[in-house]
């Protein structure tokens, strides 16, 4: 008997090609919500008895920082090894002006250990870019410069999604330096490819030019926008920053956009609040806030984990 | 040895299209050199030559000259020597160059200058009128000998590379300067607002995260320096300028009667910043690439003439310095060999008649620097580049003359190409191809 | 980089761990019928009865279905297990794809489906239930991913078909029809809950 065949729904499958995650700029909506969708299996691993899945077995991925950086190093590490790779650690301060090796001769080198993912944290925006013109390995960028923080924009809007369902006309604000936030741009490709309405705020130094060229409004008053937010992402003042005479004290830039008790009042009761870390207690943040019920910044790190695991997990088994 | 070919003999340009602004000729004509100087300009002339060239379907114009170069000897030979930045202007089409003086060390007396012109004339290829510079070791602080500069062969002076940045010190190098009549190139950089950017500031440099240069670091010294050049009665030159913003400040204190003069370069008319994405290093230079309203602007100053002269600002770095990360890759590109080709789309887009680019490329700088070239006169060396406007090739990598292939047109199909180079009767390019 | 449409053969595109079947849309095959929902009803009904046979202490017993099939099946089991005994036994959900073993060998990844077992398998006799029996590799990264969650005391295997061509010593306690089939073919069980529409079809490539 001979009957026309049909689409058989039910196995879907997604087509991942990219053996490298360098920006939240370059994926398609499907992608993210692909990668997503992989992280909330992955979460599920991490409740288990036995966190492991034997997943990348046999896989060598390397982390390749050449920025200090304890956390984000080690929620990568921790996904490597939760999908049974195989993990090493290279720090360096070398960059191509220091004295030694450059980026491209360390990464050589690396590549002749046949590593098969490079996770990479460096000063330089587009160095994760450069690094993967070049490399056999697939590349996770783990943070350039001031350019993206991909996994990182990729688990907060996760975080997001996870405790207001969805991203769909959602009032997101990043607060902060802006101008120098990864982070930042991570978010802000992400939110707006799923749909949020972004507000970044911040002292106008410290917002870049043209920035409303992505879709973001731009405001300098917190206090002004606040009561209409449903998600606070608090940016980390870098103290650093006081020599550019971007603000005159950090008195005055926790006085004009620290997220305080007394701030909060005029907050949502159910506005999330968010920060990647480090905080600077008592700055951009006050400490009873970062621990206070509306907070999610712990939820950030735990998701920090699935995300990174997903993102390991799909690059690492594209063909190289 | 012809006689011809070193400059001794007679050489007869048949059938070209003369484009000569100063006297007014923009017609077929022939063109009789003899003894290294040009003998007559006519419609046909008929007498015997010792090399006759067929220019017929060419344009013959007075020599190309490219007023700033970085020619990188002595200290940076690795990047380019005189020689082969020397070749590679010949091949471009030029007859004479200006090497800047931020050489290791930088040209800041007398035995620099006479060290880069005897080494020109060594090779003898095409003029080099070398540039010194305005303070020593280009530091800002105290002004260098200009007698002595100009007494060793010194063209002009200029700290290229960096700003002036204290007031007074311009001030008194361009009334010093005025003694010896000799013009102060100036590199336009607001230190404060340039602060560790690497491109242009705007849409572009937010999206890559890069450190954004404003306009205005340009434009602010732009506006200071003219005042000087008012207050002080000296000759100011502007180099590389980039923006919307430099210029018209430039037009306005035209307007008024400055005498200031204003170079660009043709990447400032061809490319935007939007040719830097991906962290393309083969697209960084400074000043930078700017936007779409600002090369429309460029073009426009060309044609109005506030803009008199296109360089090059040829800048070589090897493959190995450019290949890093954006932030730590050198500034600059290549242009002696692409500069020909890209200026004539400005004649094809109808932006400046062949004449007016004659004048920008050869009789202008020729007048700001003071040297009798720029037009095919009676009795003036013969400075000539024949060129077909129409010839294409390919910007190619291993075909470059220049020791450094740092260019963003690498694979870019090009229009134009020169064919000969004369230097005082000397044929130092022929048919394409170098004679050394 | 942009995700080229691979228009594989579908024996490529479907690895033999899982039993292959054409997702693309339009092709055109000949196709046998071998259960229709009545006989599917009928099957699973006596398998729960089987299985209440085999595992008389109904109180340690747990049926996990595999994504995706299994699961349905696993539900309606445990329905006919709660009509026949009064008994509602636990059921667990587990995606065995990351326990696979040729991961980097397909070409399209499969998208990551939910694992949810929500009791201790310490001494439960846990049933693992699927649609199709076919190489054997599914059930063992099944067991695999199992023995990461506890040690249950016993694991039995319960298909509604199977096919043959085993590449593993693998076998199931309790099957519904047993369906000899060639290489070339692909077995297609549809689930009104997955497919809205209830049968098993036996297509030619």
């Amino acid at each position: 008997m001979t009957v026309v065949g049909s689409q058989v729904s039910g196995d879907k499958k997604f087509h991942w090609t990219r053996k490298d995650l360098l920006s939240v700029e370059e994926l398609s909506k499907e992608e993210i919500e692909h990668i997503l969708a992989t992280a909330e299996s992955f979460k599920e691993v991490s409740t288990r008895e036995v966190k492991k899945v034997p997943a990348l077995r046999g896989k060598t991925i390397a982390n390749l920082f050449f920025e200090a950086s304890t956390r984000t190093r080690t929620s990568f590490e921790l996904a490597a090894k939760r999908l049974s790779a195989d993990i090493l650690n290279f720090s360096s301060s070398g960059s191509s002006t220091a004295k030694g090796e450059g980026l491209r001769d360390t990464a050589r080198n690396i590549e002749a250990m046949q590593i098969d993912t490079i996770v990479m944290r460096h000063s330089s925006s587009g160095a994760a870019e450069y690094l993967a013109r070049t490399s056999q390995a697939g590349v996770i960028n783990a943070g350039d410069g001031i350019h993206e923080h991909p996994t990182q924009g990729l688990l907060d809007i996760f975080t997001i999604r996870e405790k207001k369902k969805t991203l769909q006309g959602l009032q997101v604000c990043l607060v902060g330096d802006i101008l120098h936030s990864r982070v930042a741009r991570s978010n802000i490709w992400g939110l707006k490819k799923l749909g949020a309405e972004v507000t970044v705020c911040g002292p106008p130094t410290l917002i870049p030019r043209k920035i409303e060229e992505l879709g973001v409004t731009i405001s300098y008053d917190l206090d002004k926008v606040l009561p209409k937010m449903d998600v606070l992402n608090i940016l980390r003042i870098q103290l650093e920053r006081q020599s550019g005479a971007f603000f005159p004290s950090i008195r005055e830039y926790a006085a004009e956009y620290g997220i305080s008790n007394e701030r909060m009042k005029k907050a949502k009761k159910d506005v999330l609040i968010m920060h990647p870390g480090p905080i600077n207690r008592g700055v951009e943040l006050s400490g009873e806030v970062a621990d206070g019920s509306q907070s999610v910044i712990l939820d950030q790190v735990t998701n920090g984990v699935a995300v990174r695991m997903a993102v390991l997990f799909l690059t690492t088994l594209v063909e190289r | 040895m012809n006689p011809a070919t070193t400059g001794g003999g007679t050489i007869l340009l048949k059938g070209g299209h003369v484009v000569d602004p100063q006297n007014k000729l923009d017609a077929i004509s022939d063109v009789l050199i003899e003894k290294g100087l040009i003998k007559k300009v006519a419609k046909t002339i008929d007498e015997k030559a010792d090399l006759v060239i067929d220019a017929k379907g060419k344009f013959v114009v007075p020599g190309l000259i490219d007023m700033h170069v970085h020619l990188r000897q002595p200290g940076h030979e690795y990047k380019e020597t005189i020689e082969t930045g020397l070749r590679a202007a010949a091949k471009g089409g030029f007859t004479g160059v200006c090497p800047m003086p931020n050489t290791e060390p930088p040209a800041d007396r007398r035995s620099d200058m006479e060290f880069m012109r005897e080494e020109a004339k060594r090779l003898g290829l095409v003029n080099l009128w070398p540039v010194g510079a305005v303070t020593l070791k280009q530091l800002g602080k105290e002004l260098t000998e200009f007698g002595e500069l100009k007494k060793g062969g010194a063209i002009a002076l200029s700290d290229d590379g960096h700003p002036i940045s204290d007031s007074n010190i311009l001030r008194r190098a361009l009334e010093y300067a005025k003694k010896f009549d000799l013009p102060i190139l100036v590199h336009c950089q607001d230190e404060g607002l340039f602060c560790g950017g690497c491109m242009n500031e705007g849409s572009v440099s937010t999206k890559l995260g890069l450190g954004g240069i404003p306009a205005e670091a340009e434009s602010i010294e732009v506006a200071r320096d003219i005042q000087l050049a008012d207050l002080t009665g000296g000759k100011l030159h502007f180099c590389h300028i980039s923006s919307r913003k430099s210029l018209e400040i430039i037009r306005q204190a035209k307007a008024q009667g400055s005498k200031a003069t204003a170079e660009t370069c043709p990447h400032y008319f061809h490319l935007t910043d939007e040719a830097v994405m991906h962290y393309n290093t083969y697209a960084k230079m400074n000043p930078p690439l700017r936007t779409d309203e600002d090369v429309r602007a460029v073009k426009e100053a060309l044609k109005a003439g506030t803009v008199d002269a296109i360089a090059t600002d040829h800048a070589p770095h090897t493959d190995n310095e450019k290949d890093v990360e954006f932030d730590h890759a050198p500034f600059g590109i290549i242009g002696l060999e692409t500069s020909l080709p890209l200026s004539l789309e400005l004649v094809r887009e109808k932006v400046l008649t062949m004449s007016a680019l004659v004048e920008r490329m050869s009789l202008a700088p020729a007048r700001i620097l003071g040297l009798d070239r720029g037009h095919l006169s009676e009795g003036t060396s013969a400075d000539i580049t024949v060129f077909d406007a129409d010839a294409e090739w390919i910007v190619e990598k291993e075909k470059l003359e220049s020791k450094s292939k740092n260019s963003p047109f690498l694979g870019r199909k090009m229009k134009g190409k020169a064919l000969y180079v004369l230097c005082g009767g000397r044929v130092v390019l022929q048919d394409g191809k170098i004679q050394s | 980089m942009g995700p080229e449409r691979l228009k594989k053969d579908a024996h490529e595109v479907y690895p033999k761990t899982r039993h292959p079947r054409p997702a693309d849309v339009g092709i055109l095959v000949p196709v046998k019928p071998v259960l229709d929902a009545p006989s599917i009803e009928r099957t699973l009904t006596r398998i729960a009865h089987e299985i209440l046979e085999k595992n008389p202490g109904v109180e340690k017993l747990a049926l996990i279905g595999i994504q995706t099939r299994g699961v349905v099946l696993a539900q309606r089991l445990c329905q006919a297990i709660q009509k026949i005994s009064g008994r509602q036994v636990p059921m667990g959900i587990l995606d065995i794809n990351l326990y696979r073993d040729d991961l980097t060998r397909v070409a399209e990844q499969p998208v990551i489906k939910k694992t949810e077992i929500n009791f201790d398998l310490e001494g439960l006799t846990i049933v693992l239930v699927d649609d199709v029996l076919y190489t054997g590799r599914t059930i063992r990264s099944a067991l695999d991913a199992l023995i990461d969650f506890g040690r249950p005391k016993k694991i039995e295997l319960a298909v509604l078909i199977d096919r043959g061509h085993r590449e593993l010593p693998i076998r199931a306690d309790f099957v519904g029809k047993n369906i000899p089939t060639h290489e070339e073919e692909f077995v297609l069980v549809r689930l009104q809950e997955t497919d809205e529409r209830e049968e098993v079809v036996v297509s030619q490539k």
